[in-house]
This record gives C-alpha cells, sequence and structure tokens, in this order.
C-alpha cells in the first residue's frame, strides 16, 4: 500500500543509518526481522559478525530508508561495534525483560554510545520479549494488548504462551525481571526514546523505528530532496517523551498505515 | 595381483580384482605373518590375533573367546609399538565384558581390532607438513597428502570389512540422533533421563581444555556430563603424565578418538564404524572450527595468561557452528571423506564467463572471491600467490549454508573469521550475500540448501564492506547479463547425474570422483536410492569403509573390490584419480569394472566442466 502511495506522489526520502547494540540474545535479529520481512523464527541461530538489511519506512511526509546493522552481541565482536555505530544516526540499544544483566550491558552500551557515536545520534533503548510476561507493558492500553493479541492470532497459531500471558492474570508464567518504570526513568534520564516489545508477537516493533523516523533531525537527513517536510522533531527530548505517551494509539495507527512491511 | 604390486602402475585399467580384498605384498615387519592370499579365496587371517580380527563368522567366535580370556584378568591391556616414523606410540584397549554371540560381535570385534592400530595420526602429521608447502600454481593445496604406496605401511586395516557398518542404525536412530536431549529441570529429577538419551547417541564430540574444563560438546550440556568429562580427563592425562599420548581406545563396540592440540583435548566417541583417521580429520575440522572463531595466537594466548581459562565464553556463539559441522560428518560428508571439494557443473565456457566476470568487478581489497551454488563452487577469483585450502572452504561452506547464523539473517552479512590454512594468525573479513535466482518468488521460504547461490567475498580490510557489497552488485549485474545466472539455476536444476545417465543400464548405484591433482571431487545423484537421511547415512559408512581400507597403512591397493550380503563396493586409486562406487551385492565383477572404468573415463572427459582447474586468477 505505501509502495503505491509513495508512487503516485513522490515524497522525499532519505537515508538513515541505523545500528542495533545489546547482549547476545535478547532477540536484535529478531525485532529486525520483524521489521524487515514481519517474520519470526523461534531458537534463532546467534548472528555472527553482523548483518547488514534495509527497510523503507513511510512518513506522511517524507520516506526513511533504514540501513541497518544488526551485530552480533557475543563479546569476542565487541570490538568492531565502533565501525558499524560511527556514523550511525541511529541505534537501538536492545535488552531482555526477563534478564537483568541485560539492562546493565546495555547501559554500558549507552554510555559508549553517548561517548563516541556522532553527537546527535537517535538513540532507542528497547526492552524485547514483552510476550514473556504478563502484561503488555505497564504502559500498555487497551489498544497495545488487542494489537498484540489480534496479531498474535493472526500468526502462525503458536502463541499459546502469549494468549495465556493476559494482563490480569496475576503472578503466574510471569517471566518480568526489568519493570517498565525502572528502565523507563533510565531512559528519561538519559534522554532515550524507550519501548517495550515483543518479536514474537510484533508489539511495538515497526513503533520502534517509526518513532525513531520521526526523531531523526530534519538537518541530519542526507538527501538531495530533503526540503519540505515541516514535521520532523528536532527536540530530542521531547520526541521521547511523545514517542511513550502516544505509543498505546497514534504510532501504532501510523505505523500500520506508513511502513512498507 | 599384478595391478597392486605395482605401485608405479598408471592404473587406467583395474586389470585383475581379487574377489574380496587385494592384500598387497607388505614388507615383513615382524608382526605381520602373512602371505598375499591367492586369488578367489577369502582373506588372510589377521597378523595380530590378540586384538584383531576378520568379521568373518567363523573368525568371529574364536576373537570372542579370546576377549574373554583377557578381560578375565583385566579390562586393560596396553601395547607399544614402533611406528614407521620411529616415534613410540601407544594405545590402550579397553575392552568390554565379554559378549555373547551376537549380531553385534563383530562390531565390537572390528572396534577393538582398531584399538591396536598404532601410528595412525603419522599419516595426519606427514599431511599438515604437507599443509605448509602449498603448491603455489595450484588452485586448492591438498590438505591430506597421502599418496597412494607412498611409504611403506602395515595392512591392518585391509582387514576391517564390516558387513554393512551402520546396519545397526535403524531409521529413527539418524534422525533421533541428531535431536536435543533436553534441558535439566528445575528440581533436577530428570537428569537419569537425559543421561539415558545422552548415552543413546550414537556419536559424540567433547571438547575440553588440558585443565579439564569441558567447552563444547554435542550433545548434553556439561553440567550433565561433566563426570564423563572427568573421566576423560583424567584418562588422558594419565598417559600424558608419562609424556605419551593417547591416541584412542575401545569400550565395546563404541571408539574413542583423542586429539590434542595446544591446549585442547578434542574426542570423538563413536558408534558409527568410522576408523581413526575419519574420526581424526573430523576433529582437525572442530579444532579449525575453533581457530577460526578465536585465532591461534589469542587461544595460545587465553591460555598462556590463564590455563583454567574457560573457553564456553570466548566461543559464545559459535557452538552452532561446531554442532553443525558435527552432524555434517555424522550424516556422512564425502568432502571430509575425501578431503576435496565440490564444484557445480557447468560448461567450461560458461565458469569461464563467470570467472571473467570476477575479474573485471574485482574490487581492489579483495583477496578471495567466490561463487558458490548449495555448497557447490561455481568459480574462484584469487591471488596467484595464494592457493584455498579445501579445510578452510569447508568452514567457510558449513558456516554459509549448513548453520543458520547467516542465511538466517535475510541480509547481506560481514563477518570476522579466521581462515587457518591460510593464515592462523589473524582474521579475514568475508561479505556473504545471497542471490534469488528462482523465478517465482512465492515460496522464497522453501529455498533448499542446493538451491541457494551466494557470492562471497573475503578481505582482509575490516572495513572494506561497502566495497565488497558495490563489487557484489558489480558483479551480479554482470552475471545477469551475460546470462551467467541462468546457466547457474539451469546447473542446479540439473542437479549431479545419474549413474545411469553417464553409463546407460550401469550396475552401479552410485560413486564418488576425487581429482587428485584438483583436492575437487564429484558424484552421481542421491535420489532416487539415498535420498533419505539413512540411506545416505549407509551410504557413506560404506564409502568411510572402502575409503580406510584403501588407505590403510602400509597397503598399496589399486582396486579394491568388496562383496557383502548387502553391497559389494568397488574402490580404484591412480595417482590422477580416487573411484569409489557401490553397487547390488551380487554384482557380475567384470560389470562392475566395466562400469567403473566408463564413469572414469567420463569424468576425465568431462573434467574441465567437473572441476575447477586453475580458476579466475589475479
Amino acid at each position: 500500500m505505501s509502495e503505491s502511495a509513495s508512487a503516485n506522489a513522490p515524497k522525499p526520502s532519505s537515508s538513515v543509518k541505523l545500528v542495533l547494540l545489546g547482549e547476545a540474545a535478547v532477540g536484535k535479529s529478531s525485532l529486525v526481522l520483524r521489521f524487515v520481512n514481519n517474520d519470526f523464527q523461534e531458537n534463532k541461530e546467534p548472528t555472527i559478525g553482523a548483518a547488514f538489511l534495509t527497510q523503507k519506512c513511510s512518513l506522511p511526509t517524507r520516506t526513511i530508508k533504514f540501513e541497518i546493522w544488526d551485530t552480533a552481541g557475543q563479546e569476542r565482536f565487541a570490538s568492531l561495534a565502533p565501525m558499524y555505530y560511527r556514523n550511525a544516526q541511529a541505534a537501538l540499544v536492545v535488552y531482555d525483560v526477563t534478564k537483568p544483566s541485560s539492562l546493565t550491558k546495555a547501559k554500558h552500551w549507552v554510555a559508549e554510545l553517548q561517548r563516541q557515536a556522532s553527537p546527535g545520534i537517535v538513540i532507542a533503548l528497547v526492552g524485547n520479549k514483552l510476550d514473556l510476561t504478563n502484561d503488555g507493558g505497564e504502559v500498555s492500553e487497551t489498544a497495545v494488548a488487542a494489537e498484540a493479541e489480534s496479531e498474535s492470532a493472526e500468526q502462525n497459531g503458536e502463541e499459546g504462551a502469549a494468549e495465556e500471558d493476559e494482563p490480569q492474570d496475576a503472578v503466574s508464567g510471569d517471566a518480568r525481571k526489568v519493570s517498565t518504570r525502572e528502565a523507563g526513568s533510565y531512559a528519561e534520564e538519559e534522554g532515550l526514546l524507550f519501548f517495550e516489545t515483543s518479536a514474537k508477537t510484533g508489539t511495538n516493533v515497526v513503533d520502534v523505528f517509526t518513532a525513531i523516523a520521526n526523531t531523526i533531525p530534519e538537518s541530519s537527513l542526507k538527501t538531495g530532496r530533503g526540503t519540505g517536510a515541516g514535521t520532523g522533531q528536532t527536540s530530542l527530548g521531547r520526541s521521547a517523551e511523545d514517542a511513550r505517551v502516544n505509543l498505546g494509539d497514534r504510532n501504532v495507527a501510523k505505523a500500520n498505515e506508513g511502513c512498507a512491511c | 595381483m599384478k595391478s597392486q604390486q605395482d605401485p608405479r602402475s598408471d592404473g587406467h585399467e583395474p586389470a585383475e580384482i581379487s574377489e574380496q580384498a587385494s592384500i598387497p605384498k607388505t614388507p615383513d615387519t615382524g608382526h605381520d605373518k602373512r602371505s598375499p592370499s591367492p586369488e578367489g579365496e577369502r582373506p588372510p587371517l589377521p597378523p595380530r590375533p590378540s586384538t584383531l580380527s576378520l568379521l568373518n563368522d567363523e573368525t568371529a567366535s574364536r576373537a570372542t573367546l579370546q576377549a574373554e580370556a583377557t578381560t578375565a584378568v583385566s579390562r586393560m591391556d596396553i601395547g607399544t609399538q614402533s611406528s614407521d616414523a620411529g616415534s613410540a606410540h601407544s594405545t590402550m584397549a579397553l575392552r568390554g565384558l565379554p559378549r555373547g554371540p551376537r549380531a553385534k560381535t563383530s562390531l565390537s570385534q572390528l572396534a577393538s581390532s582398531r584399538g591396536s592400530e598404532a601410528g595412525d595420526s603419522a599419516s595426519i602429521r606427514s599431511s599438515i607438513l604437507n599443509t605448509e608447502n602449498g603448491d603455489d600454481g595450484a588452485l586448492f593445496t591438498d590438505f591430506v597428502a597421502t599418496a597412494p604406496g607412498g611409504q611403506p605401511q602395515d595392512s591392518t586395516g585391509l582387514l576391517n570389512f564390516p558387513e554393512f557398518a551402520a546396519d545397526d542404525i535403524d531409521d529413527d536412530g539418524i534422525l533421533s540422533e541428531f535431536e536435543s536431549i533436553g534441558e535439566l529441570n528445575e528440581e533436577g529429577d530428570n537428569e537419569e533421563m537425559l543421561l539415558q538419551r545422552w548415552k543413546a547417541k550414537r556419536k559424540h564430540y567433547v571438547i575440553l581444555s588440558a585443565a579439564g574444563k569441558p567447552i563444547w560438546t554435542r550433545h548434553g550440556d556439561s553440567g550433565l556430563i561433566s563426570g564423563y568429562v572427568g573421566v576423560i580427563q583424567t584418562i588422558i592425562s594419565f598417559y600424558e603424565d608419562a609424556d605419551d599420548h593417547l591416541r584412542g581406545f575401545s569400550a565395546g563396540d563404541t571408539r574413542f578418538v583423542v586429539l590434542t592440540r595446544g591446549s585442547l583435548h578434542l574426542v570423538a566417541i563413536s558408534r558409527m564404524m568410522e576408523s581413526d583417521n575419519q574420526l581424526k580429520l573430523q576433529l582437525e575440522a572442530l579444532y579449525m572450527q575453533i581457530l577460526s572463531t578465536l585465532t591461534l595466537p589469542s587461544l595460545t594466548h587465553l591460555f598462556s595468561v590463564r590455563p583454567s581459562t574457560d573457553l564456553k565464553r570466548p566461543l559464545q556463539g559459535s557452538e552452532s557452528l561446531l554442532s553443525s559441522l558435527a552432524d555434517s560428518f555424522t550424516r556422512g560428508s564425502p568432502s571430509t571423506l575425501l578431503s576435496a571439494l565440490e564444484c557445480l557443473k557447468i560448461r567450461k565456457q560458461h565458469r569461464q564467463t563467470i570467472s571473467n566476470a570476477l575479474l573485471k568487478t574485482k574490487a581492489s581489497s579483495l583477496l578471495y572471491g567466490l561463487v558458490v551454488a548449495g555448497g557447490r563452487l561455481v568459480s574462484v577469483v584469487r591471488p596467484k600467490k595464494h592457493s584455498l585450502h579445501p579445510g578452510d572452504l569447508q568452514l567457510l561452506f558449513n558456516m554459509v549454508f549448513e548453520a543458520d547464523g547467516v542465511k538466517a539473517g535475510g541480509g547481506e552479512s560481514w563477518i570476522p573469521v579466521c581462515l587457518p590454512g591460510f593464515n592462523s594468525s589473524g582474521y579475514l573479513y568475508m561479505y556473504v550475500s545471497f542471490l534469488d535466482i528462482r523465478d517465482d518468488i512465492e515460496n522464497s521460504a522453501e529455498i533448499t540448501k542446493d538451491e541457494s547461490v551466494a557470492i562471497v567475498l573475503i578481505s582482509p580490510d575490516k572495513e572494506a564492506f561497502f566495497e565488497m557489497q558495490g563489487m557484489r552488485d558489480a558483479l551480479v549485474e554482470q552475471m545477469e547479463k551475460n546470462g551467467s545466472l541462468k546457466e547457474i539455476k539451469t546447473a542446479i536444476g540439473n542437479g549431479r547425474p545419474a549413474t545411469t545417465d553417464i553409463v546407460p543400464g550401469t550396475v552401479l548405484h552410485h560413486f564418488l570422483y576425487k581429482s587428485r591433482a584438483n583436492v575437487q571431487f564429484t558424484m552421481s545423484s542421491y535420489s532416487p536410492e539415498f535420498s533419505s537421511l539413512t540411506r545416505r547415512r549407509r551410504l557413506m559408512s560404506m564409502y568411510n569403509n572402502l575409503h580406510s581400507s584403501i588407505h590403510a597403512k602400509d597397503t598399496h591397493v589399486k582396486v579394491h573390490h568388496c562383496v557383502s550380503r548387502s553391497v559389494s563396493s568397488f574402490g580404484w586409486v591412480t595417482p590422477v584419480f580416487e573411484l569409489y562406487c557401490i553397487a547390488e551385492p551380487n554384482t557380475n565383477r567384470n560389470a562392475l569394472a566395466q562400469s567403473a572404468s566408463k564413469v572414469a573415463q567420463w569424468a576425465q572427459r568431462e573434467e574441465e566442466r567437473l572441476f575447477i582447474i586453475g580458476g579466475a586468477v589475479f
């Protein structure tokens, strides 16, 4: 649908270099796979080295082409990371909501990015594996829960665990070890976008990328025809706020109509 | 027997074939008291009756008796012999409790017979030396350069004629071999069951450090089997303490082979009737994979700084590469058996066109460029001074095609990798991109391994990703324009030829042909007969036996014909090629020889289509 839309009225397009960082096995590749192919694989083998993928994201006023570096999380690859984040305009720092140590590692990555990456880099902190928790995330309004449910139903029916984990279900089966509040307040302090996602069910995945696309300052986009778009948000802090507040409704809607995936 | 006695004969015609075995005239080494058997008679009795036996029924019972006598006194039997190289190796034969006359007796006999094959690794050592002085001009450097009839060797291996090696592997067996044994639950009360499942596996690989830390095991996590790892460690270090190296031992019908490299012990445990040499090659490949992940200097450094280093952490994420490599051995890999590579059969002119495209689009920092179709090489571009090592390519192909880590990513990959055969001390960077050559995009999920085409570009420069990407784009554009992609697609569609395509009406069911000079092999199609995993495994077992018979120490076998209840196999080795064929058990000998000779003629006629000769060089 977005392709026909963009064919009718060519929008200014620009490419954004994005890098994924985070501990091994938190779901970086699965997030990318969900975003790029709308697909999910159980027990995916670990990434070796790094994978390079692209995906277009169509916003109302412009098209963003993400050039994504999906890096391997193992420590022996850590020394190669600077090569990937050096000129990146955006970074997804991913942790696993069921594994506190992965948030610690994520904080290290955030610190390294703030120290070494380009100054204007947009960083999103992403807590993945939301499907393993009881709630759809504390911030989730009914819209998100419903979204998650309908999506999981649409997929191949093997989401038994996710469906059992209804928000009302009190304690049983909740593997969450990192509270939304803890990670959220850290993200706020550091001025990061913050999302909790499930690559398995698809919850919030597209939203992360859309929010990043919306947050990239117009001025930092290298593009031949990147003029005229007026809605580009330049204040990192504000947009982070926006993303958190609106994640339930507006971004989901926008994502569904907007992204080519 | 003429053909066997003259090691220099070119062997283009299998002049005479002994019915069951070709026993060469071996130098009298003291423990070999046999004389060559006349044609038509069954092979002579084994030279060392205490540990060796034929699989014939008559001898099996005799050997069982001996085993009983020995085990009654002691369960351990340690023998030291001097090998050709002059150094003393000792092997330990651990025999199981006496077994009654049952179907599997032959298996245990065979396994224990291997226990006394000392000095097996001598050839490995010499082959590694050969690896160093690679021929600059050659495309591939031969990993295992064991010339037939090279030096006098002892002939014990010849006597290993398992009736049908994998006969005890039922259909479920081979499939369950790859299943996970599951995880220890929180209460830990399923440990017994897990161990049971673990023991049921026919093949194990265990890698541990000299300090006894488990590093990797194919089945079960190290916590579960730490007790067994401790036992292995104890046995190995018992010999280390005596300044000796344990190479292998048998327990019942299970063969243990140990390979020590630096601070690592690699152990293969097999109930699949593989020879020591074959298991050793597999362990070598696993070791190469570890080097490929870490490089030799960093591996050495880790252990020199802290001998008790837990290597699991630095290897994290590469376990799946080790596992897929191990599983390919368990399934049976012609490439590993022959230490050679397979190429996609394509017209010489078409291959030339692809090579030219590679040369034309070559990026300045490129070291090696490969076009690979489902693990079969299509074309190569390389610097004049550097050959490619089959062992290195085996690691690359395993990573790209067998393990899911690269392919499942869905994009282009940029992977630091050490190619130990090229240079074990540093990393190269490998760009991998899969091409979609199918017409219909619909069933994109169903690209099988054989159908996927990958462009692999290797550079020493870690920043060269976009340069390699540019080369890939230019290369693909070229290949699209000149029709090469279509040719590759057609070649993949054609598949491997059936034996009857090559020799109409032939008695052969399958063959492997290795071109020794090119270090490459070709084979006939698995289908329809060997399509299933089980049947393929059996086929590979037959080849394993044939191969180890022919390449046994101290033999100068040129032609080897073996008839058993279930199969008749035929091997033929000349300085130019090695040919291994499988046919029905009651196949006429002349028909078999005739077919084999026709296959050999075909392979030589089609040489430039079947093999890459030289490749594109810059």
